[in-house]
């Protein structure tokens, strides 16, 4: 326990970016890094096609009635931003890009357990994808994320194949996590029992079990809507002898959990930034750990909360409100835990640290917005409003954006060795947290008038909370833009970072940045537990 | 239940909120809770954020070499701060299960309007036989439930001025229910998604004065479809969807169209009855066939071959046709085709209310079956 070893065997000139060049050994590599980097230009690729759909959809909603498109667009535009930002962006967003690159490095291992089939992930996603996009080209789907039934049954619009698409996205889904679970049992290095696994693996890890275990269901469901589109099986269309409310349920089961795949890596992110930033310990190690349980485990009884107007039993109605208010406890011990880390910290200001107070702010928000739509008779008028809209937006999409954003922040010195511009990266934070918050408060309000979700037209006296609406997605947009040149721009211009420009003591510093080919030239040792910074005291790697 | 009354509407809160007006007698109490929900959170909330913005200003990093002391916590405070939210939530949560389960138990004295949602309108049944599209007319001051499905895709009723909502699924019937407050005309919005112009599937409901509403059902049945009085008063404001002008007439609630059908839904169930076959099987006079008898089958406590006990409603007689052989009666044979398909959601509703009107006049159910949550006394 008493000195970290020194592992400080960095190779400046060799690094996974530059030991190999040729395009054939970035498509054939095996290496979690590389595998990690070609899953972040993905996903950010999806990010600015999904958010341009949003920007034209805001464009459309300026106006009460008919502007910019007719229905039939912006019905499907809709659809395929919550398809592609769903399950293209935010779903491997944080596992696929961030966990792929430093989870093994986290745990001391050269790699996943199995870089094949982390391999075979990235291809599943990347056809998935192309699947999908070759849908919305061939005439896109208008039936929304959730393809209810059994309107999605009969849509005339090309469902099928981008059913076929986030079909073959699950399988990359279920791959990635199967990989993650083993890896943190079987590979970690000396000295890392569970006591010492950082934060961000343990969320990692719950995300993974409830990959493995929802995704099949999704799978399923999604396989028996083609069925019944192509094959015209009475599945969940009454009028050939289904039920659709048989759907619902089993999206659900599915889609709830979902939620925290998407939302859980995002606390990890947020719970090593709040470490590093504070150079403080975090506050309540196990609760964080136990918490993230006690969210992938509940969550897989609230399903329910999604259908409080479908016609459910009033009894079932109530079992899935009350246990929603648990999702709700554990989420909340972790923000408390974020909170108390930051007293008596050593707190630097810095773009990570932004999106970390714009994590806490949107989760809160729309976290506390979650208890009241938990509250069933307040859910009657708020369902399927804007309310519930920008509930969602607010707990799931800002926090995955935020995370996705402090996590890039962080992690760019590590990936590519260099830094960002700073002063512009804050700037850039606080615009994207600002429009982020001035996007979706008018819709609560909106919902509170009444708004349905997915109108194309509304009452005009809702349109000047639209046009705020649309004034903050401008200012999102922008926000974006300016993030993506600053950083393409650092990559080549960038001040070198040096091997741990945060201080931080996050276990992902003892490898180099960028890592070596193998993370580690010998079998790293694990010591002290993460984030001590009171004890010791140098940075890793220093 | 002293629920809060009419001053309500102009408060504060309700302003600062944007919510509707309050037009039903649900709204006050759903609003009350609302402003109790959204108050306790975002103060909560904002005081936890305020918290966070303290601590990152007194605890700024001033130099690079300062170590932060190692700060953890005890069980008692952990447990503290769980507590306490936990039970706020939970209250919450017991506060709106109430009110939502008197949402779902529609009073015994209520009248029963079929509304049948399709791309892209309502239309709405009495069971005295007239039917409408687009518009709804009830008495104020008398509870009203409806009974919902619909002929094609989901689609869901929303009467935001009510704070009611209530999905229309094909195949089986839902039910809801409201008590209008006041004369008016409320928007209602189709809230699911359904198809190309979802945005423009609304109607209206017109609460007319009881004696109005007496009036009006007078002539529909008398078939005078042309002859309609009782316009909200002048200067009112018109509530009109951006895009579906089904008439020209302005002064004409949106889209209606009014048909005038003789003999009410009964006469028509009984046509229905004959016309699908199901009197070949089902009786009307009492005398066991090869299904029950449909005589006083309306609430009716069947056992189940399953030894379970249901209340013959409207939802278990919509399964039944649906799904016959899911719950069948102890002492039949599970032999009834599914009608899922062959049956229009108008046809059901006229075979639920034909099956309604055979009474034997010698049993009264209702005394017997009381709902569980009965409305509160000295609420209307």
């Amino acid at each position: 326990m008493d000195q970290p070893p020194a592992i400080a065997e960095r190779q400046p000139t060799l690094t996974y970016l530059n030991h190999e060049t040729t395009l054939k050994s970035w498509l054939l590599t095996r290496d979690h890094k590389r595998i990690g980097v070609m899953f972040l230009v993905l996903v950010s690729f999806f990010l600015f096609l999904g958010g341009l759909f949003a920007l034209l959809m805001r464009l459309e909603l300026l106006t009460p009635g008919p502007g910019l498109m007719t229905a039939y667009t912006y019905n499907r535009l809709f659809t395929l931003h919550g398809v592609i930002m769903v399950w293209l962006f935010m779903i491997p967003a944080i596992p696929a890009a961030f966990g792929n690159f430093v989870l093994p490095i986290m745990v001391g291992a050269k790699d996943v357990a199995f870089p094949r089939l982390n391999l075979a992930s990235l291809y599943l996603y990347f056809c998935g994808a192309l699947l999908t996009v070759a849908g919305m080209v061939w005439s896109g789907a208008d039936t929304g994320w959730t393809f209810y039934t059994p309107y999605s049954t009969i849509s005339p619009t090309a469902v099928t194949p981008i059913l076929a698409g986030v079909f073959i996205i699950g399988f990359s889904t279920i791959i990635t996590g199967l990989n993650f679970i083993t890896t943190v049992h079987t590979l970690r290095a000396p000295g890392l029992h569970w006591g010492r696994i950082p934060l961000f693996v343990w969320t990692l890890y719950g995300t993974s079990i409830i990959q493995v275990i929802a995704t099949p269901v999704l799978g399923m469901v999604l396989l028996l809507v083609a069925v019944e589109r192509v094959f015209n099986v009475g599945l969940f269309d009454p009028t050939r002898g289904g039920d659709p409310i048989l759907y619902q349920h089993l999206f659900w089961f599915y889609s709830h959990p979902a939620v925290y795949i998407m939302v859980l890596p995002g606390m990890g992110v947020i719970t090593e930034t709040v470490c590093a930033f504070a150079r403080k310990n975090i506050f309540a190690y196990w609760m964080v750990a136990i918490s993230t349980f006690g969210i992938a485990f509940v969550g897989f009884f609230t399903w329910g909360h999604h259908m409080f107007t479908s016609g459910q039993s009033t009894f079932g109605a109530g079992i899935f409100g009350v246990l929603s208010m648990f999702v709700a406890i554990f989420t909340a011990i972790k923000i408390f835990t974020w909170v108390a880390t930051l007293y008596k910290g050593s707190i630097a200001v810095t773009a990570p640290l932004i999106y970390l107070l714009g994590f806490i702010f949107l989760l809160m928000f729309g976290g506390m917005t979650g208890v009241a739509v938990a509250t069933t008779s307040l859910d009657v008028h708020w369902h399927d409003t804007y309310f519930i809209v920008a509930h969602f937006h607010y707990i799931m999409v800002g926090s995955v954006l935020m995370a996705f954003l402090g996590g890039l922040h962080y992690w760019w010195p590590k990936m590519f060795g260099k830094l960002y511009p700073e002063r512009t990266a804050m700037v850039c934070a606080v615009v994207v947290v600002f429009g982020f918050i001035v996007t979706f408060l008018p819709q609560f309000l909106l919902g509170n008038m009444g708004m349905p979700r997915r109108y194309y037209s509304y009452p005009p006296e809702m349109q000047y909370l639209h046009v705020a609406s649309t004034a903050g997605a401008s200012l999102l947009g922008f926000a974006f833009v300016g993030i993506l040149v600053y950083l393409l721009l650092s990559l080549r211009y960038g001040r070198e970072s040096g091997v741990n420009p945060w201080g931080s003591r996050g276990y992902e510093w003892y490898a180099g940045s960028p890592p070596a080919p193998q993370n580690f030239t010998s079998p790293p040792q694990f010591s002290d537990s993460p984030h001590d910074y009171s004890e010791g005291g140098e940075p890793h790697v220093a | 239940m002293n629920g809060p009354r009419d001053t309500d509407e102009t408060s504060f809160l309700h302003d600062i909120l944007m919510l509707p007006e309050q037009a039903s007698t649900m709204a006050p109490e759903v609003d009350q809770l609302h402003y109790i929900v959204i108050g306790t959170t975002m103060a909560m909330a904002t005081l936890i954020f305020t918290v966070a913005l303290v601590f990152l200003i007194r605890y700024r990093r001033r130099s690079e070499s300062y170590r932060p002391p190692r700060v953890t916590t005890t069980l008692a405070w952990e447990v503290l701060f769980l507590g306490l939210p936990l039970t706020v939530f939970v209250t919450f949560f017991f506060l709106g299960y109430h009110d939502f389960i008197r949402m779902n138990t529609p009073p015994p004295e209520a009248m029963d309007v079929y509304v049948m949602g399709k791309q892209w309108m309502w239309k709405f049944t009495y069971p005295e036989g007239p039917s409408s599209v687009g518009v709804l007319r009830v008495p104020t001051g008398r509870p009203v439930r409806l009974l919902l499905t619909s002929r094609d895709v989901i689609h869901s009723f929303f009467v935001p001025a009510f704070r009611l909502k209530q999905d229309a699924v094909p195949g089986l019937y839902t039910q809801t229910w409201f008590q209008v407050r006041k004369p008016g005309r409320y928007r209602v919005m189709c809230a699911e998604y359904c198809g190309l112009n979802h945005s423009e599937m609304w109607g209206e409901v017109v609460a007319l004065k009881p004696e109005d509403f007496e009036e009006w059902m007078q002539q529909q049945k008398q078939g005078l479809v042309e002859r309609r009085d009782a316009w909200p008063s002048e200067g009112e404001q018109e509530l009109k969807p951006a895009l579906l002008e089904l008439e020209t007439d302005s002064r004409q609630p949106q889209g209606e169209i009014m048909y005038a059908s003789r003999g009410g839904l009964v006469e028509q169930g009984r046509k229905v009855a004959v016309r699908k076959g199901c009197l070949k099987c089902h009786t009307v006079d009492g005398t066991a066939h090869i299904g029950p008898t449909w005589l006083d089958l309306y609430q009716r406590r069947e056992k189940l071959e399953s030894g379970e006990e249901v209340v013959a409603d409207e939802a278990y007689l919509t399964e039944s046709m649906m799904h016959p052989s899911r719950k069948v009666v102890a002492g039949f044979q599970a032999v009834m085709p599914s009608y899922l398909g062959q049956l229009e959601a108008a046809e059901v509703a006229a075979l639920l209310e034909y099956i309604k009107s055979l009474r034997s006049g010698r049993l009264e159910p209702r005394k017997t079956e009381g709902p569980v949550y009965g409305p509160t006394p000295g609420d209307r």
